[in-house]
């Protein structure tokens, strides 16, 4: 099992079928969507099969894979996954393979768009898997930069252009500032190299600690949403066309937040300590404000922006109580809304490639000709509010826990967030799906096609799965969860 | 005493001269028609001494060599595949063009410059320095000019021609002063100890680097002797400006690292790490605030080069403390030359068909030749560097050695600058993918040799992003080799 170089294979997959995309006929649509269809089935069977072969008692990283890439520096290629990666890998194979299927209808240069989704995958499937700091980095700026051209290409006409470059240029900042950090780690412990493992167990001083942490963790929670760098992300996700949306809120902040967890929390770890405190004030506007904004929002996609914004404070929040619980939560976190949020833009974009409107007052009685759509969205409005029976309880429950151990008082203010998340979600619920349906929608609004609803039921399934058996999911966390828990120093 | 690794030393010299002379030779002996049989020509001599300076002038033991006028090391011998690849890069674009790639004098030019630059960065001797960089330089004056019935290129060539002027004189100068101190020696290396054994005040070594930079800094285009720069990208033929971009500016980084390294070492006079940072950040944020302004993409170029400069600048200012910096120079430089080569060419092959360099003629490019789009989006990405091209790793390695020397507000204020730089490659890019133009249907020819050089460069560019040892390790080699 180990000879099979199974990660390396999902890294470079999308990679390579990207650029075979470039060379096939770009006027053969039917083609290039066969192929990318095919590439992102591969991919999401290879996930489920690392994600299946992660043996829980074994050792902490499985799936090796290293080689040499620049000896001198100590750079190498160093892929595998511990338990707090594998459900993440999963989920990228989950998003990739729906994303491409709800992006059926893309009818505007479909071999580029397809092309740089799957090297955007590539860069995603790489920071999940690198244990080499230096590769992380290059992952991570391979993950940034075809979001530019995917938004302001094929994005919404109204904003994309402004929204693309406002992504593009947040992100880009946050990842340099991280990176001078890395690079300063790197010298500081003059190990000459870069795998985390060993940079790990190097102690770095309290006072270089300190003062490089906020660097580091803030630079790659921007990409995590972090208040007050959120702001690039509801904009970015409401410009984005669907499938980017869906990869972009579902995937890419995830990103942030792990890499902020890798590099920044375990190798910085007194760092953290000292500066977490703080930084949770940040996670707690993130949460409360972010659901405030989400609720007075007239457009629905950007109140499914904005909800990101507080369902990834959520995980932050749970990283910065330092205590297993709040890890735990968090990392159930990150693939619960992952998976949950992929699902609220590809209903999103479904009602509005038939309805083209988003105004939500404009919208009403969708369940009538969409049912499988308005209930895949319920099911995802449940898991957004936390309702036990789904997965969002299994996430937001620890990380409230985790909070409660810590800092008594701010969770008594982030559970706020619930109330007003469930107000959103049932107004939605309330004025989109139900209700009087308005004539101007009559004939040409339908139901969705086979493979579509194919799309939402997967999604759905693995909300409701982890939902109702937590155990596929939360010991593995745990697992991974464990060995943070000893950097911190075994709290 | 003679041997033959003083042959095989200046391989690639003789080579490039018999080149010359047998270009002019077929040039007056061949009817108008078939002058095109000249850059084919051109180009496989460039390729033949390429592959034989590979093959056969690798540097061996013995470094000083002719009297001490040349030096055999790792850092020439880069330098010297890097010039022999730019020249023949540049001539594939040359061919086609209509006032410049038929006519012999062209390709004699650029072969002489690129002789000269062979000689900068092996040069061992201040005269045999100074030589070589007028042996470079003035045929690069007449190339920029050398649309005579445009009306732009005389302008550049004479203008290139009268900032060369003024700041070789001062150079020379500088040179002057360094061999009366040292108490009458040319020798570079020889002339170094005697200089550091003679404790000048640091006021006067000081002044002195600094007329000497004054040289260099024009070659490289870096503030505040950058003011040539747009003006002369704009006017002279495009692939001459790509060759002014990438070659001639390696060129003067070599001579750069080797000269402040050898003569002025930071243990004596640790004040100009300060001056060349300082340098280095005034380089970044004017050529990426001044390139965001422009309309015309030749100029963008310009100034996304003078801002290039800068990031080379810091890592020569981080070489004074660790030998990463030398590696990292030489690295951007390799890297830069690939991509920067790349992207005049994509400019030169557009404004064969549109007729125009603004950067509105990009519109739809992605509809009117995708092949050609993504070789600007390459090249572009990694410009701005971005994964997996060779422009990350050179910025990286440039920001690594800046950190390793302790210089972190250097780093910080190169970052910021590259996200600057990242904003108006992005506008470009947009033109590219995004607008539309009435013409989506015309498609973009692209012809044949263009093809072949673009399709080079590309390849080139995501190795050097990819496969990092073998050539990190040259780099290093290049940085052992300047002591």
């Amino acid at each position: 099992m180990q000879d099979f170089p199974i990660l390396t294979i999902i890294v470079l997959l999308p990679l390579l079928s990207g650029v075979v995309l470039f060379f096939l006929p770009g006027d053969r649509k039917q083609l290039i969507y066969r192929w990318a269809l095919a590439t992102g089935l591969i991919e999401f069977l290879l996930s489920i099969v690392v994600y299946i072969g992660y043996d829980i008692d074994g050792d902490r990283y499985q799936f090796i894979d290293k080689f040499d890439w620049l000896p001198d520096l100590g750079i190498s290629y160093y892929v595998a996954v511990d338990g707090i990666s594998a459900p993440l890998i999963l989920l990228t194979g989950i998003v990739i393979f729906t994303g491409v299927i709800i992006s059926q209808r893309i009818d505007d240069r479909p071999r580029e768009f397809f092309a740089f989704l799957f090297i955007l995958a590539t860069g995603v499937f790489g920071v999940f898997a690198s244990l080499d700091m230096f590769a992380l980095f290059f992952f991570y700026e391979i993950a940034v930069f075809p979001m530019y051209l995917l938004i302001s290409i094929w994005g919404w006409k109204e904003t994309r252009e402004y929204a693309a470059m406002k992504l593009t240029l947040y992100l880009f900042i946050g990842s340099v500032i991280a990176l001078v950090g890395g690079l300063a780690l790197y010298f500081e412990a003059g190990l000459g190299t870069f795998d985390m493992l060993q940079l790990e167990s190097f102690k770095f001083s309290p006072e270089f600690q300190k003062l490089w942490f906020p660097f580091v963790f803030i630079g790659f929670a921007v990409l995590g949403g972090i208040w007050p760098f959120h702001n690039w992300s509801p904009d970015g996700h409401v410009a984005a066309p669907t499938a980017v949306s869906m990869f972009h809120a579902g995937v890419l902040m995830k990103l942030g937040a792990f890499a902020a967890l890798r590099v920044g929390i375990m190798l910085l770890p007194e760092g953290a300590q000292f500066h977490l405190p703080w930084i949770i004030l940040l996670t707690l506007v993130n949460v409360v404000y972010g659901a405030y904004i989400a609720m007075v929002q007239k457009d629905f996609k950007y109140v499914i922006g904005f909800s990101s914004v507080s369902h990834m404070g959520l995980v932050f929040m749970g990283f910065a109580t330092l205590t297993e619980d709040g890890f735990i939560g968090a990392g159930v976190q990150m693939v619960s809304h992952g998976v949950m949020t992929a699902l609220f833009f590809a209903v999103v974009g479904l009602i509005y490639d038939q309805a083209h409107t988003r105004q939500i007052d404009e919208l009403g009685g969708m369940a009538k000709k969409m049912p499988f759509v308005a209930g895949a969205f319920i099911i995802g409005g449940l898991v957004s509010m936390g309702m036990p029976g789904f997965s969002g309880f299994i996430a937001e429950f620890p990380i409230f826990m985790g909070v409660w151990q810590s800092h008594p008082w701010i969770a008594i203010a982030a559970v706020i967030s619930i109330v007003i998340t469930a107000a959103y979600v049932i107004r939605i619920v309330g004025s989109v799906f139900f209700g009087e349906m308005p004539e101007k929608f009559e004939g040409h609004v339908h139901d969705i096609s086979r493979s579509e609803k194919l799309a939402l039921g997967v999604l759905c399934l693995v909300l409701v799965g982890i939902g109702i058996f937590p155990s596929v999911i939360v010991p593995m966390v745990e697992s991974g969860v464990q060995h943070v828990m000893t950097l911190l120093g075994g709290v | 005493m003679f041997t033959p690794e003083m042959i095989l030393a200046i391989l690639p010299e003789i080579s490039l001269l018999v080149l010359v002379g047998v270009i002019l030779v077929v040039d007056l002996s061949i009817s108008k028609e078939r002058k095109g049989i000249l850059a084919w020509l051109t180009v496989g001599g460039l390729a033949l001494t390429f592959v034989l300076t590979f093959l056969l002038s690798r540097p061996g033991d013995e470094t000083e060599l002719w009297g001490g006028m040349i030096r055999h090391d790792w850092l020439a011998y880069i330098f010297n595949l890097v010039f022999l690849f730019g020249a023949g890069i540049t001539a594939l674009f040359a061919i086609g063009w209509e006032q410049v790639g038929k006519r012999g004098e062209f390709y004699i030019l650029l072969l002489t410059s690129t002789l000269g630059m062979s000689l900068m960065s092996a040069a061992g001797d201040l005269i045999m320095l100074f030589l070589a960089i007028e042996t470079a330089s003035i045929p690069l004056y007449v190339l920029a000019g050398f649309m005579t019935k445009d009306e732009k290129s005389p302008e550049a060539g004479f203008k290139y021609l009268l900032f060369g002027a003024m700041t070789t004189a001062v150079m020379l100068y500088g040179f002057t002063l360094l061999y009366g101190f040292s108490g009458g020696e040319t020798n570079i290396y020889e002339l170094a100890a005697n200089i550091q054994a003679g404790e000048l005040p640091v006021l006067v070594s000081l002044g002195t680097l600094l007329l000497v930079l004054v040289g260099f800094g024009f070659k490289v285009s870096m503030v505040p002797f950058h003011f040539w720069a747009p003006d002369v990208y704009e006017g002279a033929p495009t692939p001459v400006a790509g060759f002014l971009s990438t070659a001639s500016k390696a060129a003067g980084f070599a001579v750069m690292i080797r000269f402040l390294l050898v003569i002025f070492p930071a243990a004596n006079i640790p004040q100009w790490v300060i001056v060349i940072g300082v340098i280095s950040v005034l380089s970044m944020a004017l050529g990426n605030t001044l390139a965001l302004a422009q309309k015309n993409i030749k100029r963008l170029l310009a100034y996304s080069s003078i801002a290039h400069a800068g990031y080379v600048l810091m890592g020569v200012a981080a070489a004074a403390h660790t030998s990463l910096g030398v590696t990292s120079v030489v690295y951007y430089l390799i890297v830069y030359l690939v991509t920067s080569l790349a992207a005049f060419g994509v400019v030169a092959i557009v404004w064969h068909t549109t007729g125009s360099d603004d950067v509105s003629a990009y519109d739809g490019l992605s509809r009117r030749s995708p092949m050609l789009a993504v070789a600007m989006l390459v090249a572009f990405l990694s410009l701005a560097g971005v994964p997996p091209f060779g422009g990350f790793i050179a910025k990286v390695l440039v920001i690594a050695s800046a950190v390793d020397a302790d210089l972190i507000w250097l780093a910080v204020l190169g970052v910021l600058n590259a996200i600057i730089g990242l904003y108006y490659y992005l506008i470009v890019l947009k033109h590219v993918y995004l607008f539309r133009s009435d013409e989506d249907e015309t498609p973009i020819k692209v012809a044949r040799p263009h093809a072949v050089a673009l399709t080079i460069c590309i390849i080139s560019i995501i190795i050097l992003g990819v496969v990092l040892a073998p050539w990190f390790e040259w780099t290093s080699f290049a940085a052992d080799a300047i002591f």
